[in-house]
């Protein structure tokens, strides 16, 4: 009895001191909550392009001894991670917890659309400023304007359909492509959103669209979809399209050596496994999103990425998530503290240096965003944008 | 024709997905919710010996399929038979087995978080193009259907020709009675469990050849497994075959014919009439 209670109170003893021994490195740290998807059908997106950032960001300030406040005095960043599963009532729940109990001094975004949307209130109720990435929707304006302390940085759903015609639209002026479009988008939100905003652009541009069909999310044989859009004999394809989808059309497309000189895919385009699977067919293909790999800054963003994650960031919303972590970092050293108010305020009139250039909120909205990228000899460059620089002229597809 | 030809290509895929669970289902009577992860598993292992050990995808199934065996039957013999030993009617171990499945299931995905990380993983084997009456398919897809087909065969075969295969759907047709006949049931069900994961890794292995899969997409393919096993009846390897490539060929048709989005309505409403007029399965024996 009494060597029991005594190993009990020695367990206690140990597990109390571990606990203080945290809370002493966390009492001086700047508590930075991450919620996100781990697992469910966002994870894969999300392990590319959302997690690997904040380690990145972390290990980079706290290298140099952290955010700088007012008097001189250096604080670390801890990164508080929570899994959302890809369900938006648990990216509720988990920026609750950040915010009440972890007492979080600011929390990111989450990753995608519906999780960031759906967590926007709970992010206003309790003051927090929501730096969106991965949130791309036409209801910037009015969202911007119920939630005074979110900001948009990725773009948003027009701009992307627009800039894919506007493309077609200058092949077709150069004589490359006739005006036949076969067009096929996944049945979920994002997908089907950028079809009907698509249908009346290209329409407009005097467009034929000759095959135009959805498939549901998670579809695993894209082979008749292929073989349908084939038939139809487009000058161009464009599918607004997911991973896994984005892998099985351009996998199809390859066997089928569908021979088009335009050749678009949505999300996943500019994934490194996108790469690593096709190896020299990705020549020419284009997708959403893009950088211009050739700065300095994204030149040395990459380097680090790979050495401090091990990974191979994106070329879409990997840098742009960093320069969110970036904006946050610069506004709380501008600040000098982690005054949640005078940051966001900050946030809204301040200018930034990041890897994607100058930041300067435009109504809580980076106005300058690339929109289509192009694989051209094994880097994927970003061919059209609203207004950012370095753009690279667009190549014709030639064969797979 | 290239309907059919793409409708049994895919039927081919779906068999992969649902042989196994078929077998454990119908078997040793647990509804496997965690079917997905172990098919998920297999994939992860063909990719590393594929991209980290650069050889054929296809050598993963020599330690892969046997690795799968062994974790199998080890998770029915700890985690599953203390189920079966206490469930008083088929009822109750289906409700139990579920619950602990699922949960198994969430287990499996944290581990293969933990172990692959969350990306996506694909890569691109054999996928030249195979030419059948005029038009290319996917040559890893055709290799698939083969290995389908090669796998339904020795399981049938083995079912209906060898003693131990006669011991095995005497215990899917009634546990208690092969009991009385002298079968040492628990032996067998481990054995029935076990074979049903290690063809789960196996078709796995097939399918990751052409399919992109990452650490939580198992949930998917357990859903398409469990309407397969289902719609094709339980205690028969042939249901499964039969549903199969029904479903794919139905599905296909539908895509070419009318329209690609309404693949899921067309496969969920084939579901509902089986069941409708059909209750135990197309191969299924009426409960008594």
């Amino acid at each position: 009895m009494r060597r029991r209670s005594v190993l009990q109170l020695a367990i206690a003893g140990a597990f109390l001191g571990a606990l203080s021994l945290n809370t002493a490195y966390a009492a001086d740290a700047i508590k930075i909550g991450a919620v996100g998807p781990k697992t469910g059908p966002l994870a894969g997106g999300a392990a590319v392009t959302h997690w690997p950032n904040f380690k990145l960001w972390a290990t980079q300030v706290n290298a140099r001894g952290g955010l700088k406040m007012k008097g001189g005095k250096r604080r670390k960043v801890e990164i508080i991670e929570y899994d959302d599963r890809t369900n938006p009532g648990e990216t509720i729940k988990a920026v609750e917890r950040l915010a009440t109990r972890d007492k979080a001094d600011f929390i990111a975004a989450p990753y995608g659309t519906g999780l960031t949307l759906a967590s926007a209130p709970v992010f206003a109720k309790h003051g927090y400023p929501q730096i969106a990435v991965a949130a791309i929707t036409d209801k910037v304006p009015e969202l911007t304007k119920r939630y005074p302390g979110i900001f948009f940085t990725l773009g948003n759903t027009t701009a992307f359909a627009d800039s894919v015609v506007s493309i077609l639209l200058k092949m077709r002026a150069d004589g490359t492509i006739g005006s036949n479009v076969a067009m096929v988008n996944v049945a979920d939100a994002f997908g089907i959103e950028l079809a009907e905003s698509a249908r009346p652009i290209f329409k407009k541009a005097g467009f034929n669209i000759v095959y135009d069909k959805s498939y549901p999310l998670g579809t695993q044989d894209l082979s008749t979809i292929v073989k349908g859009a084939k038939a139809t004999n487009p000058d161009a394809f464009v599918a607004w399209s997911y991973p896994p989808d984005t892998f099985g059309l351009t996998a199809q497309a390859k066997i089928e050596n569908f021979k088009v000189k335009a050749f678009y895919t949505a999300v996943a385009t500019a994934f490194p496994v996108y790469a690593g699977k096709f190896g020299k067919s990705i020549e020419g293909v284009l997708g959403a999103g893009g950088v211009n790999p050739d700065s300095p800054a994204m030149k040395a963003y990459r380097a680090a990425h790979k050495k401090i994650t091990g990974k191979t960031a994106d070329y879409w919303a990997s840098p742009v998530t960093y320069a969110a972590l970036q904006t946050l970092g610069q506004a709380i050293e501008a600040v000098g503290s982690t005054d949640r108010k005078a940051v966001t305020a900050y946030l809204k009139k301040g200018t930034f240096k990041t890897v994607m250039g100058t930041w300067k909120f435009n109504n809580q909205v980076i106005d300058q965003f690339w929109t289509v990228g192009q694989w051209q000899k094994g880097v994927f460059y970003g061919v059209t944008s609203t207004g950012a620089s370095g753009a690279k002229p667009v190549v014709a597809k030639t064969g797979w | 024709m290239e309907i059919l030809t793409i409708g049994l290509l895919l039927g081919a895929t779906y068999a992969l997905i649902a042989m196994g669970l078929n077998l454990q289902y119908g078997v040793a009577r647990i509804m496997n919710l965690a079917n997905g992860e172990m098919l998920v598993a297999g994939a992860f292992g063909a990719f590393w010996v594929f991209t980290a050990q650069k050889v054929s995808p296809y050598v993963a199934l020599l330690f892969v399929v046997p690795a799968a065996f062994g974790l199998n039957w080890l998770i029915y013999r700890t985690l599953l038979r203390p189920l079966v030993r206490r469930a008083k009617n088929r009822g109750m171990l289906e409700v139990d087995s579920i619950l602990a499945t699922f949960g198994m299931s969430f287990v499996f995905v944290g581990i293969m978080l933990m172990a692959f990380g969350g990306d996506y993983f694909s890569y691109s084997y054999l996928a030249e193009p195979f030419v059948i009456f005029g038009s290319p398919y996917g040559l890893n897809k055709v290799v698939a259907f083969v290995a389908a087909a090669a796998i339904c065969g020795l399981l049938y075969l083995g079912l209906n020709k060898t003693r131990t295969g006669m011991a095995i759907r005497a215990v899917a047709v009634d546990p208690a009675a092969a009991g009385l006949a002298g079968i040492d049931v628990p032996k067998m069900s481990t054995f029935a469990f076990a074979l049903g994961g290690a063809v789960t890794a196996g078709g796995g292995i097939m399918l990751s050849t052409f399919l992109t899969l990452d650490a939580s997409i198992g949930v998917v393919f357990t859903m398409k497994a469990l309407i397969i096993v289902i719609m094709g009846g339980v205690g028969d390897v042939r249901g499964a075959i039969i549903a199969s490539l029904i479903l794919g060929l139905a599905e296909t048709a539908v895509a070419s014919l009318i329209d690609p989005g309404l693949t899921l309505a067309a496969a969920y409403l084939l579901f509902v009439l089986v069941l409708l007029f059909r209750p135990q399965g197309l191969f299924g024996r009426r409960p008594s």
